[in-house]
């Protein structure tokens, strides 16, 4: 499937590119980019057993969604594209890379009644700017960007983003309280910034490979 | 952008416009371009005479400093106020952050003079300020926060089940907003209905000033009044920062301090305790307590305010 072919979704200001990759009956499954990526533009081999629909969402500032003026990125606001992709597809499974990875996590807390399942994977933003702040350095401040995405200002922001293991540990508690999964998280990647380590330490997640959870999530949903 | 001026001239009429003792309209008007966002930009006071940075508070705007800043500009300082992003008659952004908030601040003083000035804010806005003044301690000479020092809040005395079940509930809401975004418009209302919403957010304020602020805040849509505060912003919300992480900075805060405290709560104001307070202060930092006066200190007592600030930038 082309690239180009996608839907657009409206988050306030922002028109966002969902992009439909495969199209079956089934369990749904969502796909999120890691940070300064965009969305693949052919299904990955990883998923291409997944037994439903697969869709993949560009962040603001990323692929073909908007890219706003000034800045003003947040981890929380991006909770709120995959949200209105949640909206438009339904319940689904979500596999975030990355930046897209913690962004899964948040929203299986969030909307634990819709979100079946999160695999956080490895990718370009995972960690965002550790565990609590440094000595500050005042804002952030860019340069013009050579190209239109990514946004220079989502890549400096969301890199610096902090998360702190207790932050991150309410969402597994609210994904393990409301989400009719056992263990709602699987966390797929190698890399272990401390809020994903929290995570491992609950009972909402365990560690995985790619394939181990994808088959586990789909088993249980059909 | 719609100049305030002329937008209010044709938005209030005559018989409606209402007075207020001692308000006076910024003396200069221009606007700043922000990587992208127009933020507006007021100044009260001689042109030539040392700079002073005022930052207002969330959900409020500049000309909420219509009293206030004329008394420090009269006092020999060239007053420099912005509507924040998404406040009064700035662009409404796509996207609200600390960061950008910080940014846009650093884009004003950036437009306004490259020596160090005095940074005055009020609740998040003095927030926002000490973050500034804390990473370009070079570009600040001197530092006011009205009721906007960082505290600690405690956690509701709940079992951890019924916090999950309250933070959950709340996300949901967030999102919930997030989702109904596109079509929000603020909710439209008489000019006096305007002024008793925000007397339900600040009990404190006279009807007089309530209605002052209608008339340079809000605008008159053919459906009624609306404040212009992009109806994007909700009260409430989350995120990672922890006050911890403001308390532990303080004591090296870098630049000359007066903190100002208002003592009776409110809906905006957590009404912090001098004794609280007083113990994470910087070297030599002045505080100073409010004892009958709720968040919005520089509005209840103007005069006292402004005499105050002006003594401690002597």
């Amino acid at each position: 499937m082309s690239a180009a072919a996608f839907e657009t979704l409206i988050h306030g200001k922002v028109r966002l590119a969902l992009h439909p990759l495969q199209d079956r009956p089934g369990p749904r499954l969502l796909l999120l980019h890691g940070l300064g990526e965009c969305s693949p533009g052919q299904l990955p081999d990883h998923v291409t057993e997944w037994p439903g629909s697969v869709f993949a969402l560009d962040f603001t500032g990323h692929g073909a969604s908007t890219v706003p003026r000034g800045g003003g990125y947040t981890a929380e606001q991006l909770m709120g594209d995959a949200d209105a992709a949640l909206e438009k597809t339904g319940p689904a499974t979500l596999l975030g890379r990355g930046f897209g990875g913690y962004v899964a996590a948040m929203l299986a807390g969030a909307r634990a009644d819709q979100v079946r399942g999160a695999l956080i994977c490895d990718g370009p933003g995972l960690a965002g700017g550790g565990s609590a702040p440094g000595k500050l350095t005042g804002p952030v401040v860019v340069s013009p960007s050579v190209g239109p995405v990514p946004d220079p200002f989502a890549l400096a922001e969301l890199s610096r983003d902090l998360r702190p293991p207790d932050y991150a540990l309410t969402f597994a508690t609210q994904a393990l309280a409301g989400s009719e999964l056992p263990e709602p998280i699987a966390v797929c990647a190698t890399e272990r910034p401390e809020w994903l380590t929290a995570l491992l330490g609950s009972r909402a997640a365990s560690a995985s490979s790619v394939p181990d959870a994808l088959r586990r999530y789909s088993n249980w949903l059909q | 952008m719609t100049d305030p001026e002329t937008q209010n001239a044709a938005a209030v009429a005559d018989d409606v416009r209402p007075g207020y003792p001692g308000a006076r309209a910024a003396d200069r008007r221009r606007s700043v371009d922000s990587f992208g966002i127009e933020i507006a930009v007021y100044e009260w006071g001689d042109p030539d005479a040392p700079v002073l940075m005022l930052a207002h508070g969330g959900f409020d705007f500049a000309r909420t400093y219509d009293v206030f800043a004329p008394m420090l500009a009269d006092g020999g300082w060239r007053v420099v106020a912005w509507d924040q992003r998404g406040h009064g008659d700035s662009e409404h952004a796509a996207l609200y952050s600390w960061d950008s908030d910080g940014r846009d601040a650093l884009a004003v003083l950036d437009s306004t003079i490259a020596a160090p000035v005095v940074a005055v804010g009020h609740s998040k806005g003095a927030s926002v300020m000490m973050d500034l003044v804390h990473g370009l301690p070079e570009r600040f000479s001197r530092f006011v926060n009205i009721d906007g020092m960082p505290s600690s809040r405690p956690q509701p005395d709940v079992s951890d089940h019924e916090r999950t079940r309250m933070a959950a509930q709340s996300t949901a809401a967030w999102l919930d907003h997030r989702r109904a975004l596109a079509s929000k418009t603020r909710r439209p209302g008489s000019f006096d209905d305007l002024a008793k919403r925000r007397g339900r957010m600040n009990p404190r304020l006279s009807i007089e000033w309530l209605r002052y602020l209608v008339s340079v805040g809000a605008r008159h849509d053919p459906d009624g009044w609306r404040w212009k505060l992009d109806p994007s912003m909700r009260f409430g919300g989350f995120g990672p920062w922890r006050p911890e992480w403001s308390l532990r900075r303080m004591p090296e805060f870098p630049r000359p301090m007066l903190a100002l405290l208002g003592q009776i709560p409110e809906e905006m104001g957590s009404a912090l305790q001098p004794d609280a307070v007083r113990p994470l202060l910087p070297p030599g930092a002045q505080l100073e307590a409010f004892a009958d006066t709720g968040h919005f200190i520089h509005i209840e007592k103007p005069r006292e305010v402004a005499d105050l600030v002006l003594r401690f930038l002597k």
